[in-house]
């Protein structure tokens, strides 16, 4: 479990955490998310990235306490797709990124947060 | 206890996977109705594998919900393939569950 990532408490800090240097915007990365929450506590995110050769996709909520979300290692057997749930503690940027070929591409997208599901 | 739903459905050369774990995910940073901080109590590593090999792995922070629910997507694959979840916590506590993929 990678603690200096999942337990940084900025965004940029997460980012270190998981060896990201740079990163490039791409429109490869379709991330498919409400823009306004009701509740922060379950917020369903859909993310697929079309980018070849995808080998992990990570999930940032730039101002969570803990921003890092999740970080999904694809295998060639697996798509390079999920689906889950998330809190968020309040209206911010949801960063998507992705690693491929040793590089790391992102996405980003608003969401209105109207109630923190962070507690 | 169970403590996992899981399945599998093969449609168009896809397996489709929908798994719902019954877990608290707590961040460490809830009171309760006393104003007791809750303590952290959320899966930290999950694994899945068809028929015994892993295809995809995930680590998680306390920022994914409480019972999570998840949908993945595997290449191609056979009815009868088995598909195993796996979810450890940060309390060391873990479970499995296997299903068996249904035809579309």
């Amino acid at each position: 479990w990678n603690r200096k990532a999942f337990e940084a408490e900025q965004a940029e800090g997460a980012l270190q955490g998981l060896g990201v240097e740079s990163e490039q915007v791409s429109e490869q990365i379709e991330i498919i998310a409400p823009q306004f929450a009701e509740n922060g506590a379950v917020i369903q995110i859909e993310i697929t990235s079309r980018i070849p050769n995808t080998e992990s996709i990570a999930i940032i909520a730039e101002k969570n306490p803990t921003p890092l979300i999740a970080d999904f290692q694809f295998t060639p057997d697996a798509e390079p797709f999920v689906i889950t749930r998330i809190k968020m503690a309040e209206t911010a940027d949801i960063k998507v990124l992705v690693k491929a070929d040793g590089r790391y591409f992102s996405a980003t997208r608003h969401i209105e947060v109207a109630i923190g599901g962070c507690g | 206890m169970a403590t996992m739903k899981l399945r599998a459905r093969l449609k168009n050369g896809i397996t489709e996977v929908k798994a719902l774990i019954i877990h608290p995910m707590e961040t460490g940073r809830r009171l309760d109705d006393a104003g007791n901080t809750v303590p952290a109590h959320f899966i930290q590593q999950i694994t899945l594998a068809r028929n015994g090999q892993t295809v995809l792995e995930a680590q998680w922070g306390t920022g994914i919900s409480k019972d999570p629910y998840l949908t993945f997507r595997l290449r191609d694959g056979a009815a009868g393939d088995r598909i195993e979840l796996r979810w450890v916590d940060n309390l060391g506590a873990t479970d499995t569950i296997e299903s068996a993929v249904e035809a579309g």
